[in-house]
């Protein structure tokens, strides 16, 4: 059983938990995930680390409730038990001094960016951040991020907050006034990160995104995370999360994510009927 | 009481005469609707009489069969005499667990092959015999702990929580070592929990089995990865642990790397088994986890992974379940026992055929596979007839969902974070096969992330072996401390 000590809605359907799991928090690294599962019928979720507290022994979530089981997670408050959290999965980000690299986090995707941020600035680099939401209300962590990076750049696609527009336009605007990027760091929705690569691969900048497929174990044992790298098949959990961006195949994965949806939709309505959510 | 002395006081020619006991069954008809066990287990009648077959040699060859020496004259005639709480106790003496062994053992080509009784008429039903006793303690609650050595001060860590690891740790414990056990997943019992289903091995009664070596003093650690939360190394230096045994499993799905395998609605049987089995993905939308109820299931595969899979899909409401093998009956790799259950329930099957590729809608999700036929040739290094494909004969089968048991290869968690483990070239660690020992001073290895995928009671086999190394390493080491 894992405590949740610490709970603050973000935005209506975003939330950040701080969850006790000492050793977890002691070894994970930048660009590592957990898996937690909420009680004897729930199903295993794999959610990137936003942050960990080593010496209070806490790992942070910050998440969106955009199903049943994270719409769930969402209704926990502090003091309420997790049953299981598994972690650190999956490889940590590849970390060196690169030079200058861009780190671009859409919606809920920047929550896992922060940390790489903060372990790319802490490995020298010159960390050039763009992070864009929808609408100024769901953009989450700017003040942590801007802390932890060299400069940033926002922007959200109603124009409701700072430049309006794409992280791509704003990406494409910097490499235009002169910016050269060594890496670029991608994470957010698939469509985002598509769109991300294929500007940079223009650009010939070495792109990473963190995918996230739907998993089961996260160990390497079910193969359900698959997906198609560079033609060969890669198991997201052990192989990842984070891949060569333009060696991805998104449309591949939008369609392997969706494989549930109809049984989403089912869960999600029963949930909301019964919990009166 | 007057039966049983009467049954055992026999002649052995007599005795030869009784033919072997049936188990009774659930109706296949309604059994292959139902997550319930198939066999329903010997009723005391019947293991008594089926017990009086044993010839009780004097030089029995039955043990030399089983992995796990288990004294096999000893405990059936224990049943003979109606003494079977005292068979289950003899039983655990070698056996951790009986009552999964007697389930899933493949007895035909171990123990029973070389029965005596077996040359005359069919050999006596050991594995049936074992569930008997062991179903029979645990039923009426009398599970007793074994004598315990007094502590050794050592501690010693099992990686994996499956048939292997949990063999060794119940032989260690009984040494008096101090035995932890970390499990990746959320529950223990490893392949016997995530991948057996339920209607042949019950959760129930895996469980049983792991609270009893619980209840014996090991310590069970869940949620717990070897690789990442800890490494080897870690255990050995940070966590003080002396000595350790690897029975990961071989867990890392094998797929044929052919067109289309990543369409939605193609698992591989271990996510297939895992989100039935452990996730209950049959109860869905009562629990979480989802999982296609597809109407035309095709397996692939001929193992006993590929027979639990496709038994699963009749039980998901499948109108048809196939299963697609590129050699015939013959040489399939499934127990005997578990093809005819498979068929008696309806599993379809198509000999001499493999998928080339598959097809989907404009979703991505899996419409048919493309196949071709097979016929036999040569014989190739597993000794079998090799497939080969005619020219030509391409076909299609139209089905909605796929599963893909044509194995298993070693799962790269502990191989990739243990620096100087020595592994085979096919990723496997390379362990001794006499005593475990790997190529890290203190560390074991056994089960199928040694051998590849094998067979339960071969991974206890190797926990076993291990178990007996480890004890010598950690009191030679004592001794080399205290001198």
């Amino acid at each position: 059983m894992h405590e949740i000590t610490y709970r603050e809605v973000i935005t209506p359907d975003v939330f950040l938990l701080k969850i006790k799991a000492p050793v977890i928090a002691r070894k994970r690294k930048a660009g590592q995930f957990v898996i937690y599962r909420l009680h004897e019928k729930s199903e295993r979720i794999p959610l990137t680390l936003a942050d960990a507290d080593p010496d209070e022994g806490t790992i942070t979530l910050l998440f969106q409730a955009v199903g049943k089981s994270t719409m769930e997670l969402g209704t926990k408050k502090a003091g309420d038990q997790i049953l299981d959290v598994v972690g650190p999965l999956g490889k940590p980000t590849h970390l060196e001094n690169f030079g200058t690299v861009v780190c671009i986090g859409g919606g809920i995707g920047v929550a896992p960016l922060y940390p790489i941020v903060q372990a790319m600035k802490d490995a020298g680099n010159n960390v050039v951040t763009i992070i864009g939401a929808r609408t100024k209300d769901l953009l989450i962590l700017e003040d942590m991020v801007k802390a932890a990076s060299s400069e940033l750049h926002i922007c959200t696609d109603d124009g409701s907050y700072c430049e309006k527009g794409f992280v791509t336009d704003r990406l494409k605007h910097l490499v235009e006034q002169g910016v050269k990027p060594d890496l670029c760091v991608a994470i957010g929705p698939v469509v985002m990160m598509r769109a991300v690569c294929n500007m940079t691969r223009e650009f010939n900048i070495p792109t990473v995104v963190s995918l996230n497929p739907i998993m089961v174990d996260g160990t390497g044992m079910c193969g359900a995370c698959r997906v198609t790298v560079g033609g060969k098949t890669k198991f997201a959990c052990v192989d990842g999360p984070e891949f060569d961006g333009h060696q991805v195949d998104f449309d591949e994965l939008i369609k392997r994510q969706a494989a549930y949806l109809a049984e989403e939709k089912t869960a999600r309505e029963k949930w909301t009927c019964e919990s009166g959510q | 009481m007057d039966e049983k002395k009467k049954s055992k006081g026999l002649p052995k020619k007599e005795r030869m005469k009784i033919p072997r006991t049936p188990m009774p069954e659930q109706d296949p008809k309604e059994r292959s609707r139902n997550f319930s066990e198939v066999p329903l287990g010997y009723t005391p009648e019947m293991a008594i009489k089926e017990a009086t077959r044993c010839l009780e040699c004097k030089k029995p060859k039955c043990i030399i069969g089983c992995p796990v020496e288990v004294k096999i004259p000893e405990f059936i005639g224990l049943i003979a005499e109606g003494k079977f709480i005292e068979a289950a106790w003899t039983l655990k003496e070698t056996n951790a667990l009986p009552a999964v062994c007697g389930r899933v053992c493949p007895q035909e080509t171990q123990c029973e092959i070389t029965c005596v009784t077996g040359k005359k008429s069919k050999p006596v039903a050991i594995g049936r015999l074992e569930r008997f006793a062991a179903d029979y303690e645990r039923a009426q609650g009398k599970m007793q702990i074994p004598e315990i050595a007094p502590p050794t001060g050592k501690r010693v860590a099992m990686v994996g929580c499956g048939p292997a690891g949990l063999t060794c740790a119940g032989d260690l414990i009984k040494l008096g070592h101090e035995v932890h056990i970390f499990e990746a997943l959320h529950a223990p019992g490893g392949v016997l929990v995530y991948g057996i289903p339920e209607f042949r091995l019950p959760k129930a009664i895996v469980n049983a089995e792991v609270d009893y070596l619980i209840a014996c003093g090991m310590k069970l650690h869940l949620n717990t990865i070897i690789g990442k939360m800890y490494t080897v190394h870690e255990l050995m230096e940070e966590e003080n642990f002396d000595a350790i045994f690897i029975g990961t499993g071989a867990g890392a799905p094998a797929f044929m790397r052919i067109p289309g395998e990543n369409f939605a609605n193609i698992y591989s049987a271990n996510e297939w088994l895992t989100r039935i089995n452990l996730m209950r993905a049959y109860e869905f939308p009562a629990c979480d986890t989802p999982i296609h109820r597809g109407k035309i299931i095709c397996t692939i595969g001929g193992g006993n992974v590929a027979m639990d899979s496709a038994r699963t899909a009749l039980r998901l409401g499948a109108e048809h379940s196939i299963v697609v093998y590129r050699r015939t009956r013959k040489e399939m790799p499934a127990r005997d026992e578990e093809i005819h259950h498979a068929k008696e329930e309806g599993v379809e099957f198509h000999f001499l055929t493999a998928p080339l590729e598959y097809s989907a809608d404009d979703e991505g999700k899996v419409t048919e596979m493309r196949c071709i036929r097979m016929e036999l040739g040569e014989p190739d290094a597993s000794g079998r007839r090799r497939p080969l494909p005619i020219e030509g004969s391409e076909f299609t089968i139209e089905c909605d969902t796929v599963v893909v048991a044509i194995g298993n290869l070693a799962n790269p968690i502990v191989p990739d974070t243990t620096p100087g483990l020595k592994l085979n070239k096919w990723g496997n660690i390379d362990a001794d096969r006499e005593t475990g020992a790997t190529s890290i001073p203190g560390v074991y290895a056994g089960g199928d992330i040694v051998t590849g995928a094998a067979t339960v009671i071969e991974a206890m086999g190797a926990g076993k072996v291990a178990a007996r190394a480890m004890h010598e390493y950690l009191t030679k080491s004592e001794t080399a401390a205290t001198t």
